[in-house]
This record gives C-alpha cells, sequence and structure tokens, in this order.
C-alpha cells in the first residue's frame, strides 16, 4: 500500500522491537460490492463525479431507477437496476458498475499505444490519456464494456479505482461515500474474506441459499468483486458476464497474428536479399535488340 | 540538335521505345503507391511497439490515428480508379498458366525457358488481385475501425474479428508489396523505368511481355516509335 514507505525500523528513545516492526499490508487493493446491501442511493454515483471534478450532467430516465443506461466517458459509476421475478415474489437488485481491474485486463492486452494502459502493482488498471490515441481498441479488449470514448478530446477514460486517493493512502471517493456499508475496500485477501463472511451470512440467515462470490477467473480474477444473491446469475445484474475473458481473436490477434507476422516479414525480407545475392538481377537483353534491328 | 521525341499517351517516346503505361496510369500507380506507403508505416507502428517510433515520427499517435483512415479512404478510391484501368489487363489466361509453368526459370534468370507473358505477366497479375481482395476487407474492417463507437454494442462482439481481419489482410499486403517493390526496382531491370516514365526500350518489351509487345506492333502502333528517328 501507499504508506509502506513510512513502515518502522527504528524509534528514538526505544529500547527496541519497536511496534509495528516488520509489520506490512498486503499490496493489492480490491473493492468489496455487497449487491445483497446496496439500496441503490447513488451516493457513490455523485462522489465518484465530485472526486474527479466532472459535472453531474443530464440523467436518461428509461422507467426504472437507474441514472442512465450505461456508464459514461464522465461517468463511471453507475448503480445498475433490474427488477426480476423469483419465487417470492418481485426482487429489486442494484449493482455498482464500474472498472472492474481485472487481473489480466483485455484493455491493455488490445492497446497499441506505449504508456496509454498502465496495471499497478497493486491491481489498478490505469489509464493515462497523455498517451491515449483514440483508436478504442480497449473498448474491443474489455468484456465488461467500461471504457468509454470522448468523441471532442479523442481520448478514453474510464474509473480509475480512485488512484490518486489510494496513492496518497485513502480509500477511493465511492467508498467514503456508501451510507449502508455496502462497499468495502482493503487488500483482495481481506475483501475474500470479509465476502466469505458475508455468503455464509446469507446462507445461514436467509433464503439466498445460492448466495456466492463474483471473482471471474476468465480475466485471472478482479480487483472488484461482488457479492451476489444468485452467483449462478451474474446476467441479472444489469447485464454483469458470467465468465468474462479477453475475446478469443483479440488474443489471437495481439498472439499468434503478431509474431507470425513478424517473422513472415523478417524472413521474407531475409529470402528476397538472398535471392538477390544467389541470382542478381535479370541480365539485359542485346541479342533481342539486334533482332529488332533486322526488323 | 533535332528533337528525337515524341509525346503520345502523355508520354515521350524516344527511339527505339514503347510505350508501357500512359500517364495517367503511371498517376494512379504512384499515388496508390504514396497512400499505401504511409498505411504502411502508420500501420506497422500500431501492429507493434518495437515500430511505434514510427509514430513520433510521422507526428505522434494521435495524429496517425487521425490520418491513417483518410489515407485508407484515398487508398481505396486509388485501387477503383485502377481496377478501371487495368481491370480487362489482369483476367488470368491460358497463357498465364503457361507462364506459371516456367516460373522457376523465371526466379532464376534461365529467361530463355520462361513462356512469353501479356501485358503483365501472372505474378504481376496474382499481385494486383492479392491487393485488390485485401484492399475490400481492409476498407470494410477500416470504415468500422475508424467510428467503433457507432458499431452498436449488439454487434461490438464483432470488433476482435473485424480488427484481426484487418490485420491479416494487412500482412498479405506487406508480403505482396516487399515481393513487388524487390521484381520492380531491384530484380527485373528496366521495370522501374517503365512505371516512372511510361516508355521502355522495344527490346525489353520483347524479353518481358512479348505478347504485349505483338498485340501492340498488330493494333496500336502509336505506342511505337516508328523508325523514321
Amino acid at each position: 500500500m501507499s504508506n509502506g514507505q513510512l513502515e518502522i525500523k527504528a524509534i528514538s528513545g526505544h529500547r527496541g522491537g519497536t511496534p509495528g516492526q516488520g509489520v506490512s499490508r498486503d499490496y493489492d487493493v480490491c473493492k468489496l460490492v455487497d449487491t445483497t446491501t446496496c439500496i441503490g442511493c447513488k451516493a457513490c454515483e455523485v462522489a465518484c463525479l465530485e472526486w474527479n471534478g466532472y459535472a453531474f450532467h443530464e440523467t436518461t430516465f428509461d422507467n426504472t431507477y437507474q441514472t442512465m443506461p450505461e456508464t459514461a466517458w464522465n461517468f463511471w459509476n453507475l448503480i445498475k437496476f433490474n427488477e426480476v421475478e423469483t419465487d417470492n415474489g418481485l426482487q429489486w437488485l442494484m449493482r455498482k458498475d464500474q472498472c472492474m481491474h481485472c487481473a489480466e485486463p483485455g484493455c491493455l492486452a488490445a492497446c497499441p499505444a506505449p504508456g496509454a494502459i498502465v496495471q499497478y502493482m497493486n491491481g489498478i488498471v490505469d489509464f493515462n490519456q497523455d498517451h491515449c490515441i483514440g483508436c478504442q481498441y480497449c473498448v474491443t479488449g474489455c468484456p465488461f464494456n467500461i471504457p468509454k470514448f470522448n468523441a471532442e478530446t479523442k481520448k478514453v477514460y474510464k474509473c480509475t479505482l480512485c488512484s490518486d486517493r489510494v496513492g496518497a493512502g485513502l480509500e477511493p471517493a465511492c467508498i467514503k461515500s456508501c451510507p449502508t456499508g455496502c462497499l468495502h475496500f482493503g487488500s483482495k485477501d481481506d475483501m475474500l474474506d470479509l465476502a466469505q463472511h458475508r455468503v455464509g451470512q446469507l446462507h445461514d440467515q436467509t433464503s439466498y441459499k445460492n448466495a456466492g462470490i463474483y471473482d471471474p477467473a476468465g480475466v485471472g480474477g478482479t480487483h472488484v468483486i461482488y457479492v451476489l444473491h444468485d452467483k449462478d446469475k451474474p446476467e441479472q445484474y444489469g447485464g454483469l458476464p458470467k465468465d468474462p475473458t479477453i475475446p478469443f481473436f483479440v488474443k489471437m490477434w495481439k498472439g499468434p497474428l503478431k509474431w507470425l507476422g513478424g517473422i513472415a516479414m523478417g524472413l521474407g525480407v531475409a529470402a528476397l536479399f538472398g535471392h538477390y545475392v544467389r541470382y542478381g538481377p535479370k541480365p539485359p537483353h542485346d541479342e533481342s535488340e539486334g533482332r529488332d534491328k533486322a526488323q | 540538335m533535332s528533337t528525337n521525341i515524341v509525346a503520345s499517351h502523355g508520354t515521350d517516346l524516344r527511339k527505339g521505345e514503347i510505350i508501357r503505361y500512359t500517364f495517367k496510369e503511371r498517376i494512379c500507380h504512384w499515388l496508390s503507391a504514396i497512400s499505401y506507403v504511409y498505411l504502411l508505416l502508420t500501420g506497422l507502428a500500431l501492429f507493434t511497439p518495437y515500430l511505434y517510433w514510427i509514430a513520433y515520427v510521422l507526428g505522434g499517435g494521435p495524429t496517425i490515428r487521425f490520418w491513417h483512415p483518410w489515407a485508407g479512404l484515398a487508398f481505396f478510391v486509388v485501387q477503383l480508379w485502377m481496377h478501371s484501368l487495368w481491370h480487362s489487363e489482369m483476367k488470368v489466361t491460358d497463357q498465364d498458366r503457361q507462364w506459371s509453368k516456367t516460373v522457376k526459370s523465371y526466379v532464376t534468370n534461365r529467361d530463355e525457358e520462361v513462356a512469353p507473358a501479356g501485358t503483365f505477366n501472372h505474378g504481376q497479375k496474382q499481385f494486383y488481385w492479392a491487393m485488390f481482395y485485401s484492399t475490400l476487407v481492409l476498407i470494410v474492417t477500416g470504415l468500422l475501425m475508424w467510428f467503433p463507437e457507432l458499431v452498436s454494442l449488439k454487434a461490438h462482439g464483432l470488433m476482435p474479428v473485424v480488427i484481426f481481419l484487418h490485420c491479416a489482410a494487412a500482412l498479405v499486403t506487406i508480403g505482396a508489396f516487399v515481393i513487388h517493390v524487390y521484381m520492380g526496382v531491384v530484380f527485373v531491370s528496366g521495370g522501374l523505368q517503365g512505371i516512372l516514365w511510361g516508355h521502355v526500350p522495344i527490346s525489353w518489351a520483347k524479353a518481358h511481355h512479348r505478347l504485349w509487345y505483338e498485340k501492340v506492333k498488330r493494333e496500336d502502333r502509336s505506342r511505337i516509335s516508328s523508325s523514321e528517328f
């Protein structure tokens, strides 16, 4: 974590065995979103806009309790609302949608611009608009439909997991604003522990016998994890993909096609050079010149 | 000194020479070449980080991202023009198949064993069609990649395939292009002169495109210098 460089080594006037010596927190960070306690108040949406300096712009009303259909380049945190029918009647599902900060980020794999996407050791995947060229390959690589293009600046934006706050030892703005305690922030291990505890609670004390954790393995796990009422139906939470992966053709294009193409180009040029050295240019045709004159 | 030059088809014709390409054909070829080279360089910059330095040379990442699609559109339009000029010459004939049987002699400079070629030999025709069909793939995929934000979300699952195809088709053109430049500039002496200024020695025409030469002699004497020079 950010305060790692402030780990205590020695304290003056102390006989040794300093308190806190050798103690360090896990380095990676994680957001835990407990959908079972989200009330859809949207305080996190407002906190996100405020911290990141975006104005609250027009919303889109489509007969639900959702601010707009999907996140936008200047609206990175959206509570997705869905009404589902269950055996026990109607249920309102609220899910905080934002960048999942994948351990194997598809956006980063697809991006051609050096330095435009950075994955930090603590798991945060951040966009650096100074290096972004606006090609939007990241949009293609992302299985969660998160990066959003700004047609005016020709750059792509998304949730930074408040890398600026986390870097200063603070929790992300959304976490800070949550009134129900449905949002938690800490190391990945701590958040998985907490999530597992909550899932046990749901199993023991409620009818959500299929409650579980969403931490999709297809993208190497994520640094935003969910507790869901029904872990087998993530799609009903506003289209959370069940088994997200980096698209197959992105992997093919950035993998075999790239190195095979590179090898083929190199060998091709080498082969032509070899041909030139072996055979040289075609000889001039003086003999036919003579025949031409004879005509 | 009296001039030994007559102009015909936008091309100067000297003694012992024959007009290989009209001015229009040459302009078309070089517009195509210039736009292709720009597309090649900017495309390679985005293909691999090892070649991203080309982006800096050509004005930076956002700049090449802006101009690459416009150059692509220009290249496509020029290809359509070229197609209107040359597509009838590019039909593969039985004579081409004969030529292809002797292609090994062609590349090893045993030219006396090579079957006679028409306006274009079979290799040139294959190059043309490789570029033509690749261009069709590149323009369709390229238009989608130009404005991916306009591709509906439901169709967005296709974008990985679109980008893959764009990349694969571009690699085909690179292979074809490298061979084309080698043949035209290095291997076949005199080839470059033809596409630059339009005129080639009659001896060259007979050696490399005998069937074409005989056809011109029969049908279009204005392309061949008259013996009075």
